[in-house]
């Protein structure tokens, strides 16, 4: 960039009058295709097995064909409809055009599901209606409303219609527990189906704990691995990086017979007298369980960072605050400290991003207090297509955080300043 | 480089310490101090050394011989593991570093590469209390004293200055707050040669006027020559001379200090007597000649030192007290001089420095000369390995 603000208004050429330019593109051709040669297959993989399934949980967390498919006159139809008063006629006449097509094809019972999972007890209107809508003829308004009261039901087709769309935000709102009411407004949820937005904020605030507790383990110990000669310091960071070679069963194992109420710990306090056996902690399947569990897990991306960054430090700094009078804890602070911030800052995303989407240790002693947001999009992928939507819809959520989260850090510290190992 | 001519004077130098340095109290003193770091070898061996008020002192000596480890002692990185050091006549064993009030020069002179120039100065400022505007004015100064007071250095990072402009800076850093001792520990060594025989001038300029006690650390024997007032020579973490350059140089008191500063011509031989101070010295190849006896004794093998620009060839007698067969080997022309590489009494790196006068006989390799000296010029010396 620098060189093409430097060049000369005249335009430089090569020896066969070529511009200058231009040859060197050419003569870096090789260079750039074998250099692409080398990244393409990762590209490609990364396209196939990442790019391709987030764009399509995107999508589907607010896909909605359902009703657009199954009853597709019906939707046209009331598109005009203003919502006011009963449907007239002509929406009638297509959703009676809709349910016999419906029912040869035998699709009609997917969209009365679908309409039943908005009005619970709609799917036997629309059952019954559609067994009957053979047999009547034009004009069907007045047929609907006698073989059942239920077709004059305005909330019924405002519902009907609002379905219709193929985009529909209703994911999104479920996951921060707000949803549409009767009316067609957004409503907050009644209170006991209230749980999206209280995990997401626990979530944060546990990811955040965690990569405080990391920072206060790993800062010291990454100093004492700088410090120490070669020959110390790789044995101290095997020994840093043994939670990377061990199972994460085993270890988690390891916690709960460490920790649990007949476990070790409890144990050893109730024989040392300092709790009675009434009064055994609970230290797993809760908070405690997962905090702890997952800063031993997570303690080591904390490390590296710290250490490759406090390696470069030459000790002499220091020493050149000390010997110019300052106190160490003054030199280290205004001296030593602001040189490990691109380690420290470093490890703090690494460990907050692992950790706000962390699922198999909030899953295997997180019991019920100690879950993060992860556990119940895994939940809700195992449930019912509306479920697996709605966990598309967290899920969704959940990267576009780590994404704001990642450019806000960006801003504010600078990625490019960044080292992580 | 905006190197000048002239060396920038400080306002109000202090007075130089003269002849009356001796009744004063030493600014620096070792009594019989000893380091190891392993509990096993002694790195520094009983050291017992007086740095004078205002004096240019240089550690000089070869890598591990304990010079380092004594610089960091004085200002305080590490321990003695026996003895005490004196501070202006306080003992400083127990006090921290940053209560020493030292100025140090570090080898990769230690800029803190997240500060700006200024700021780096006004680090040791800020930790003393010292106000914005005082300090302000003080950064000015020092940066003025090493010529970088201008040219817009202030704002500038560490890593945007070259070798040479650090080097000021990391100078200046350690002068900003006045001290009355400062440390160097091989300041100079990341920089090139031309810069170096610079910097080395600049720094002496700038001792002399602020009149501040230097203890200077280095390998380079060139480099101790034209700064120090005294050079402790160390060697093996014992002190093997303490003498001004000259003295060094001309008279140096054993095998190694002789080797160790300056070119040196070594020929090998056994003493048969010594007659008031002279020694007769039998050389391998059965030569006798003259030398001054030092430390060695009659019957002891010795090992004769002669500068290469002492040496004459075909000498007139009334120079030299007597001459000896040598084979010329190679003759290299050198611009001002011609050194003549000969084998003498066996010893076939023995080097003629002659000056490049008009008129100056050129030998040509396999001649026969006759080459001589004068007696005080030839040291008898400890027959070192």
């Amino acid at each position: 960039m620098a060189s093409r603000e430097r060049a000369p208004k005249q335009e430089l050429l090569a020896a066969d009058g070529t511009p200058l330019k231009a040859a060197l593109r050419r003569s870096q051709t090789v260079e750039r295709r074998r250099a692409f040669m080398l990244v393409a297959p990762l590209l490609f993989f990364l396209l196939i097995v990442f790019v391709v399934p987030i764009i399509a949980m995107m999508w589907r967390s607010v896909y909605n064909p359902e009703i657009r498919n199954y009853l597709p006159q019906t939707a046209a139809a009331l598109q005009d409809w203003e919502g006011q008063d009963v449907p007239p006629e002509p929406v009638f006449q297509a959703m009676a055009a809709d349910m016999i097509v419906g029912v040869e094809n035998r699709t009609i019972g997917r969209a009365a599901a679908r309409i039943n999972r908005e009005i619970p007890g709609a799917r036997s209107t629309v059952m019954r209606t559609a067994r009957q809508v053979d047999e009547w003829s034009a004009p069907y308004r007045e047929k609907f409303i006698e073989a059942d009261e239920d077709w004059t039901n305005i909330e019924f087709w405002r519902i009907l219609k609002r379905e219709s769309r193929v985009v529909t935000p209703t994911y999104y709102l479920l996951a921060v527990d707000y949803e549409y009411s009767s009316e067609g407004e957004i409503v907050p949820r009644s209170e006991v189906y209230q749980v999206y937005k209280q995990l997401f904020w626990r979530t944060a605030w546990m990811s955040v704990f965690i990569t405080a507790l990391c920072v206060m383990l790993a800062y010291p110990i990454s100093y004492m691995l700088a410090t120490q000669p070669t020959r110390i310091a790789n044995l101290l960071l095997i020994l840093v990086l043994l939670p990377f070679w061990t199972s994460l069963l085993v270890r988690t194992s390891a916690w709960i017979v460490l920790l649990q109420q007949q476990g070790v710990i409890n144990e050893l306090l109730v024989a040392l007298n300092i709790i009675d056996e009434t009064g055994r902690l609970r230290m797993i399947y809760n908070r405690t369980g997962t905090i702890v569990a997952m800063t031993h897990i997570l303690l080591p991306f904390m490390v590296l960072p710290l250490y490759s960054v406090m390696k470069t430090i030459p000790p002499s700094y220091l020493r050149a605050a000390k010997s110019l009078g300052a106190h160490p804890f003054r030199a280290w602070w205004r001296v030593y400290f602001p040189l490990t911030i691109p380690g420290l800052a470093a490890g703090c995303i690494l460990v907050f991003i692992l950790a706000i989407g962390y699922y198999i240790t909030p899953a295997l002693v997180g019991g019920d207090s100690g879950i993060f947001i992860s556990n119940l999009i895994a939940q809700n992928m195992q449930g019912s297509s509306a479920q697996l939507k709605l966990a598309a819809a967290l899920a969704t959520i959940l990267l576009v955080a780590v994404l704001f989260i990642y450019w806000l850090f960006n801003r504010l510290v600078g990625v490019d300043k960044l080292k992580f190992g | 480089m905006n190197d000048t001519s002239e060396p920038h004077v400080a306002p109000e130098p202090l007075a130089k310490t003269d002849g009356t340095q001796d009744e004063q109290q030493p600014m620096v003193l070792f009594e019989e101090v000893q380091k190891s770091y392993d509990g096993e070898s002694l790195v520094v061996k009983n050291l017992n050394l007086s740095v004078a008020k205002g004096e240019f002192l240089t550690m000089l000596g070869p890598s591990g011989s304990g010079k380092t480890t004594c610089l960091m002692m004085v200002a305080g990185f590490e321990a003695a593991t026996h003895g005490e050091i004196y501070l202006d006549g306080r003992p400083i064993n127990s006090v921290p570093p940053h209560k020493r009030g030292i100025g140090m020069v570090f080898q990769n002179y230690a800029l803190f590469p997240h500060m700006t120039i200024a700021e780096n100065l006004a680090f040791p400022l800020q930790v003393r209390g010292v106000n914005k505007a005082d300090a302000e004015k003080k950064v000015q100064r020092a940066l003025d004293m090493v010529q970088m007071g201008e040219g817009g250095f202030h704002g500038r990072r560490p890593a945007q200055l070259s070798g040479g402009q650090q080097q000021r800076v990391a100078l200046a850093r350690a002068l900003v707050f006045e001290p009355e001792l400062v440390l160097m520990d091989e300041p100079l060594g990341a920089l090139d040669k031309q810069l170096r025989e610079h910097m080395q001038l600049e720094i002496k300029h700038i001792h002399e006027s602020l009149g501040v006690t230097v203890i200077y650390v280095t390998h380079d024997q060139g480099e101790a020559l034209t700064m120090s007032d005294r050079i402790a020579v160390f060697n093996d973490g014992v002190i093997q001379q303490l003498a001004p350059p000259e003295v060094l140089y001309e008279k140096p008191e054993n095998a190694f200090v002789a080797q160790f500063i300056g070119e040196n011509n070594t020929l090998h031989g056994k003493m048969r007597s010594v007659n008031d101070g002279i020694a007769r010295v039998e050389l391998t190849d059965g030569e006798h000649v003259q030398a001054l006896a030092i430390n060695a004794g009659p019957g002891e093998r010795t090992q004769l030192s002669i500068r290469p620009e002492r040496v004459e060839i075909d000498p007139d007698e009334s120079v030299t007290d007597h001459t000896v067969t040598g084979r010329v080997e190679e003759v290299i022309y050198l611009g001002d001089h011609i050194r003549t590489r000969m084998t003498v009494a066996g010893n076939s790196d023995f080097v003629v420095k002659t000056r490049n006068r008009l008129g100056a006989r050129r030998f040509k390799p396999g001649e026969k000369v006759r080459v001589g000296w004068a007696t005080e010029d030839c040291r008898a010396l400890d027959h070192s390995a």
